[in-house]
């Protein structure tokens, strides 16, 4: 991109951008716990949800050692694998992930890189944390009720999830439900923060095609997540009442133990829709910010403008649109219309077109790029490689032909660790390699970067790269063992050992990673306040960490897009988006 | 806001980044609560649908069986639309320039609103008396979800004019007033509307 000419005329002062009214912290309990700023929310929200994904983390280990050694650890049996699966899978995939890009990295972010503040409702983005660690604590607390947690597994399906014969039945399954009604009530909470943050509360000059990708990421995942999880508030709402007041909306004429029970008329498969309405968008809550996030440590760390911004844009928004119409592709085996298979193999297909213009875009900006094999990059690289075999597996499994035969393998539980959870985590790693020196002032450990990355980018292929073959020898999943099942060759319990040991591995690096992260708050080189010469308004505060306000006495003026790298002509190979044109080259 | 017209737009044409200089950062002239408020109703309006869409979808079921319309359902019905104009005349007595008027039209909105959760309740108590259980049809067990949804979601809007009227005894500058009043009446009318179509709902079907 040419840099862009201006006049003195053009120049607007900073005073003339709208300042407002700021929330200032009168104690300590109210400047670092009940507080309103978002970055400590941001903090926050990343430590709880790091708290739990440890808990879930464990659990996969537990799971891994049955499924890798069955019959030699005494202390899991059956009921706890099947509590062990539904609450890892939950976790990951709400309370850690979601909480984490949204709460964390959108807390964090939306308001400095925008420019503003604060969020537009910091009282209300105070009380969005509160409620989830609320609903973290409720979900922890089912681990220790009588009956023990949910074991109905993470899309929590009727009729078995309230049937007396799934663990946790009793109260497991009912604090799962309140915990994530009490989830989607503090979402909507931060949610409504950062999508008004975006439209109403940008800088001066900061246009919605000058806002980093990283922001057009959270903002539309946020949009998708305002109107997803109704979904999902609906169906426990309506489960609740099932399971409480013994209504049928989901439970048909059931026979339990030779007895037939009061339930009668209703739809599981009504369930279904209305979980998958909230449970297809929700891969893409995850991934748009990481697609967002990951353009950002592109292009900063290869020190070149973005390849394509309006099309990333257009992708970013295409994709949240679509995944709202290819929900069904989850219940091809749940028995639908042919036709509607036909429609939803279609949009599935289709979702794939800007899928995989963004990651040609991604390599297009690293090409001929001044690429900084910095941890961030690695990061970002080995998103791209994993998304792009995760996203591959699932055009597989979009038809329905392939996915019927697979769907009950370990073919789809390595698909969706791959795109939704190794893919987007190492994101999260990277953007906490590039954004630590912002909260901090100091870099994290160069060596044990190199380390977490490589044993986990590894490890994961190590991983699931033989469970892809597991599901093809048809493996199935679920299963708490397979034992002698004729059709499933002995080399395979070679494998799932194999698996097992190179999880328990990738599981230690994870360790390293969190102890980086503690080690380096005092020991850190520091970072001063740009270390990565990058353009974004965050990079531009007046300290490191930002104080309270973000900015100084006056808010940012913003004169160019986020990505101006390697400008012709320029003094340095970056110009930051509040530098005028005059004074850039 | 051109929502297309805008993501069409190219960052780093000269012309466009000097237009762009000049743009505030704001989307919309509304300030940010009513935005918000906006987005709220808007994601109200997703819970609300889905159910309405699981309410057909259930109703397909041979088990299905009407239960006979309370005739306090209309009382309620018109319990609701009293405090939406009342709502809306307080805010025309302060558009008007007549304070005195806001407090009146404030109370008796918030007190019918209030007689319609009343009457709701009644309505629950006639229904759980008559055997018309939440676990004995789902016709009645959707009663109870949507009608249970329709009040948590107007004791929220209780709340508000709660503190709107805290605001008005605090005797906040007027100008605030009216934005509060206005997000009130907002809120208000969007109840009104939830609950007309779920009344058209139970009615006719």
């Amino acid at each position: 991109m040419a840099d862009v000419p201006h006049t003195g005329a053009d120049f607007v002062a900073p005073a003339e951008v709208e300042d407002v009214e700021l929330y200032h912290a009168k104690s300590w309990i109210t400047k670092y716990v009940f507080c309103q700023d978002a970055k400590v929310i941001a903090i926050q929200y990343a430590i709880t949800a790091t708290a739990i994904g440890l808990v879930a983390l464990v659990l996969s280990w537990i799971m891994r050692l049955q499924l890798g050694f069955p019959d030699t650890f005494d202390f899991i049996d059956a009921t706890d694998y099947y509590q062990y699966i539904t609450m890892h899978g939950m976790i990951m995939v709400i309370y850690l992930l979601t909480a984490l890009f949204l709460g964390g990295f959108g807390n964090y972010l939306i308001p400095l890189m925008v420019g503003a503040r604060d969020m537009v409702f910091p009282y209300a983005n105070m009380l969005s944390y509160w409620i989830y660690l609320l609903a973290v604590l409720v979900l922890t607390s089912s681990f220790f009720v009588p009956g023990g947690a949910t074991g109905a597994g993470w899309t929590l399906y009727p009729p078995q999830a309230i049937l007396s014969g799934t663990p946790g039945q009793e109260w497991g399954i009912v604090l799962m439900l309140v915990s994530l009604i009490l989830f989607i009530i503090g979402f909507t909470m931060g949610g409504l923060n950062y999508v008004v943050t975006v439209l109403q509360g940008r800088t001066r000059g900061m246009t919605l095609m000058r806002l980093p990708l990283t922001i057009w990421g959270i903002f539309v995942a946020t949009i998708l997540a305002l109107l997803a999880f109704p979904a999902l508030l609906v169906g426990a709402v309506m489960m609740l009442f099932d399971r409480l007041l013994e209504t049928s909306f989901f439970m048909p004429s059931i026979v339990e133990f030779g007895e037939q029970l009061s339930y009668g008329g209703g739809s599981p498969i009504l369930f279904q829709h209305l979980f998958w309405f909230f449970g297809h968008p929700e891969v893409y809550i995850v991934a748009l910010p990481a697609f967002g996030i990951v353009s950002d440590l592109l292009s900063v760390h290869a020190r070149k403008n973005i390849f394509g911004y309006r099309m990333m844009v257009w992708a970013i928004v295409a994709i949240g649109g679509l995944s709202f119409v290819v929900w069904a592709h989850h219940m091809y085996v749940s028995g639908m219309n042919p036709y509607f298979g036909f429609f939803f193999a279609t949009t599935t297909l289709i979702i794939a077109i800007p899928t995989a213009l963004k990651v040609y875009n991604w390599v297009l900006t690293l090409w001929r790029g001044n690429i900084h094999l910095t941890i961030p990059m690695l990061f970002a690289i080995g998103f791209i490689v994993t998304f792009l075999n995760g996203g591959i597996t699932g055009l597989f499994l979009g038809n329905v032909v392939v996915d019927v035969p697979l769907s009950d393998t370990m073919f789809v539980v390595a698909h969706f660790h791959m795109v939704m959870g190794v893919a987007p985590i190492l994101v999260v790693f990277g953007a906490i390699y590039h954004w630590y020196p912002k909260m901090t002032g100091r870099l994290l450990n160069n060596g044990m970067g190199h380390f977490h990355f490589w044993v986990t980018f590894l490890g994961a292929y190590l991983i699931y790269f033989p469970m892809h073959y597991l599901g093809f020898l048809g493996v199935p999943r679920r299963y708490f063992t397979i034992d002698d099942t004729s059709f499933i060759p002995d080399s395979a319990e070679s494998l799932n050992a194999f698996i097992t040991v190179a999880a328990l591995i990738v599981g230690f690096a994870q360790i390293v990673f969190l102890f980086n992260l503690v080690w380096s708050l005092k020991k850190g080189k520091e970072s001063g306040p740009n270390p990565w010469d990058a353009t974004t308004l965050e990079w531009q505060t007046e300290t490191t960490p930002p104080g309270h306000g973000n900015f100084g006495p006056n808010l940012p003026v913003v004169y160019r897009w986020a990505y101006d790298y390697s400008v012709p002509g320029a003094k340095e190979d970056f110009i930051p988006q509040n530098v005028p044109s005059g004074q850039s080259g | 806001m051109n929502f297309f017209r805008q993501i069409v737009q190219k960052p780093w044409v000269p012309v466009v980044a000097t237009a762009d200089e000049l743009i505030e950062g704001r989307e919309f002239p509304d300030p940010p609560i009513r935005i918000g408020l906006r987005v709220f109703l808007g994601v109200v309006t997703v819970i609300f649908s889905l159910l309405v869409i699981s309410y057909f979808g259930r109703m397909a079921y041979n088990d299905w069986r009407a239960f006979p319309e309370p005739w306090l359902l209309w009382l309620n019905t018109a319990l609701l639309i009293s405090s939406s104009v009342a709502f809306h005349q307080s805010l025309s007595a302060i558009r008007r320039g007549k304070p005195d008027r806001v407090k009146d039209g404030l109370l008796f909105g918030g007190l019918l609103a209030t007689c319609f959760l009343v009457g709701q309740l009644l309505i629950w108590q006639q229904m759980v008396a008559s055997g018309f259980y939440a676990e004995a049809n789902p016709a009645n067990a959707f009663f109870f979800v949507l009608t249970g949804l329709h009040a948590l979601h107007l004791l929220g809007g209780l709340v508000a004019w709660g503190k709107t009227g805290a605001k008005l005894l605090a005797g906040m500058e007027s100008d605030k007033l009216r934005q509060s009043l206005e997000l009130a009446a907002l809120y208000w009318d969007y109840l009104l509307l939830i609950w007309l179509v779920l009344f058209g709902l139970l009615i006719f079907t």
